[in-house]
Order: structure tokens, then sequence, then C-alpha cells
């Protein structure tokens, strides 16, 4: 079973959770054309390595939260609330394990 | 709008299904009805709502407390769910309605039905259908949280070591009963 540490809750399964797409996207101005409005829509970075989500707790506190997740292997990098900034994956020792 | 007079009798929806009970390994009791509030609310309301609802609201995550026969559930940061016996609505919604800060209070009291599950292979039944680990480092007695058992949504309490409240939608009894007899059947039946 995959846990997931919820900032709130700690470490619980992956079943209570929802994934709600990509974090930190940020709205194209009022005074943009089309073609920056489409691109903050609908154009996401979908990485192959660490990607940072919006997840929520669904079944759980209900609280949505940011995560580092790592495309390949699945694995949660970090977890931290909404509004703080993403944290410095260089810090973490072991943070980048499996990437290939 | 509804003519309140028109509003048909409460009925417990754990109470119309038949009782599960395996001896001392396993029974599942209806707790019958409840007065239930969902409550909101940040900083000094959090405060107020403890004096006026005569509980202190849990800071810590997921831990229950209690006082006189009520009960505050932690469910989320901003979050907690508040139980009080059958009747005492008016007086508790009363009571919130002198609290000046911005906060909300929903009554959930026929939205949520609650089956109260106990016996030496209560952890194993609700492990059947609950992700969470049930061990007592990890699930001590006091905790309390939103959770899944089977597909439904749930609030799961612990009040003792072998002595747990499980709310759910009322609409969830009849399946939530379903599985908890199948997991019954398998997990608490007698040697």
């Amino acid at each position: 079973m995959l846990l997931i540490t919820c900032p709130y809750c700690g470490p619980r399964p992956e079943i209570e959770f929802a994934a709600r797409g990509e974090a930190h996207v940020a709205r194209a101005a009022p005074d943009a054309d089309g073609e920056a409005v489409a691109a903050s829509l609908y154009v996401r970075s979908n990485p192959r390595g660490v990607i940072a989500e919006r997840w929520r707790h669904v079944a759980g506190c209900g609280r949505f939260f940011d995560a580092l997740r790592h495309t390949v292997t699945d694995k949660f990098v970090a977890t931290y609330r909404v509004g703080e900034p993403r944290p410095d994956l260089a810090a973490p020792a072991g943070a980048g394990e499996g990437t290939r | 709008m509804a003519d309140l007079a028109l509003r048909p009798a409460r009925v417990d929806a754990f109470g119309a299904l038949p009782s599960l009970a395996h001896g001392s390994r396993f029974a599942a009791t209806p707790v019958g009805p409840a007065t239930r509030f969902v409550f909101r609310g940040r900083g000094p309301a959090i405060d107020a709502a403890a004096t006026a609802f005569g509980v202190a609201l849990p800071r810590e995550a997921c831990r229950a407390a209690e006082a006189a026969e009520r009960a505050a559930l932690w469910l989320g940061p901003d979050e907690w769910l508040l139980l009080a016996p059958d009747g005492e609505g008016e007086a508790i919604a009363a009571a919130f309605r002198a609290i000046e800060a911005p906060h909300s209070l929903v009554e959930v009291s026929h939205r949520n039905t609650a089956v109260t599950l106990s016996g030496s292979e209560v952890t194993k039944v609700i492990a059947s259908g609950c992700p969470l680990d049930l061990h007592l480092t990890t699930f001590p007695v006091g905790m309390c949280t939103r959770t899944l058992y089977a597909k439904a949504e749930i609030v799961l309490w612990r009040r003792a070591v072998d002595r747990f409240r499980l709310e759910c939608g009322r609409s969830f009894a009849p399946y939530v009963h379903g599985v908890l007899a199948d997991a019954a059947a398998e997990f608490a039946v007698a040697d």
C-alpha cells in the first residue's frame, strides 16, 4: 500500500486521496492574449521526474495540499501545505532515488 | 417552503437493521438518535465554540475530546464534528448564535447515523474494509478520523481498546451493515 503523508494527518493510505493536477500553475493575466490563456489552461509541464501536484485528502481531513512526486517511480518526495513554497529538492539527501 | 409538520418521523438507519452479535468476539450496536453538528471556524471562533459547546475542541490532529455526554471530534484543521445526546440541537444552536467570530455550524443529526462496534475481534472486522492501521500505537484510544470503510466514507472513533464508534451517512447504513455482517461472519465466529 502506498502511504502519502498528509501535512495535517500524517501518513495515510493512498486510497483516501485524490489527485488534482499540477500545482503552482500561474493563471494568465486578465489582458493576456488567447494563446497565453490557452497555455495557462491546458499546457502542463508533464516532466519525466519530480512534479509538484495538488492533492486532496478527500476521505480524511478534506484539505488540499501540494506534493512533490516522481512520475517514474511514483515516490512521494515531499508534501507541504497550500501557500507554502515548493521545497528545495537539493536539501533532502536521496530525494532523486530511483531516477534513471 | 416545506411544512415542518409534514416532516416524516425520524428513523434511525442502523436501528432498523438486524443487530450483529457474536458473543464477546464482536457486536454492532446502533447508537440511536443523536444530535450532531459540523463546526467550522478558525482562531477566536474555536475558543468561543468550546465555551458555547462545553467541550474544548481538540487542536491536535485526529483526536476527540469528551465532557458530560458531549464530544468534539477533530475532522480537519478547521473542522469538528460535535456530538451530543438527542434533543439538544436547539440549545446548542442557540449557544453558538452568540459567537461573533466568523464560523459555520451545520446540523447533520439526520445526515449521519452511528453504530458502536465492540468485541475482542473488532479491529479485524474493521480492518476488513478500512485501510488504516488500527494497532493501538498508531490508532490509540481517543483517536478519531474520517476514513473509508469499504466504499463508504465513515468517521471512526476509538472509545476503548476494543470499542469503536462508526459514523456514516444514513443512506450508507445498509451497505456498511452488510459489509460488517460479512466481515463478522469471517473474523468473529466462535471457535
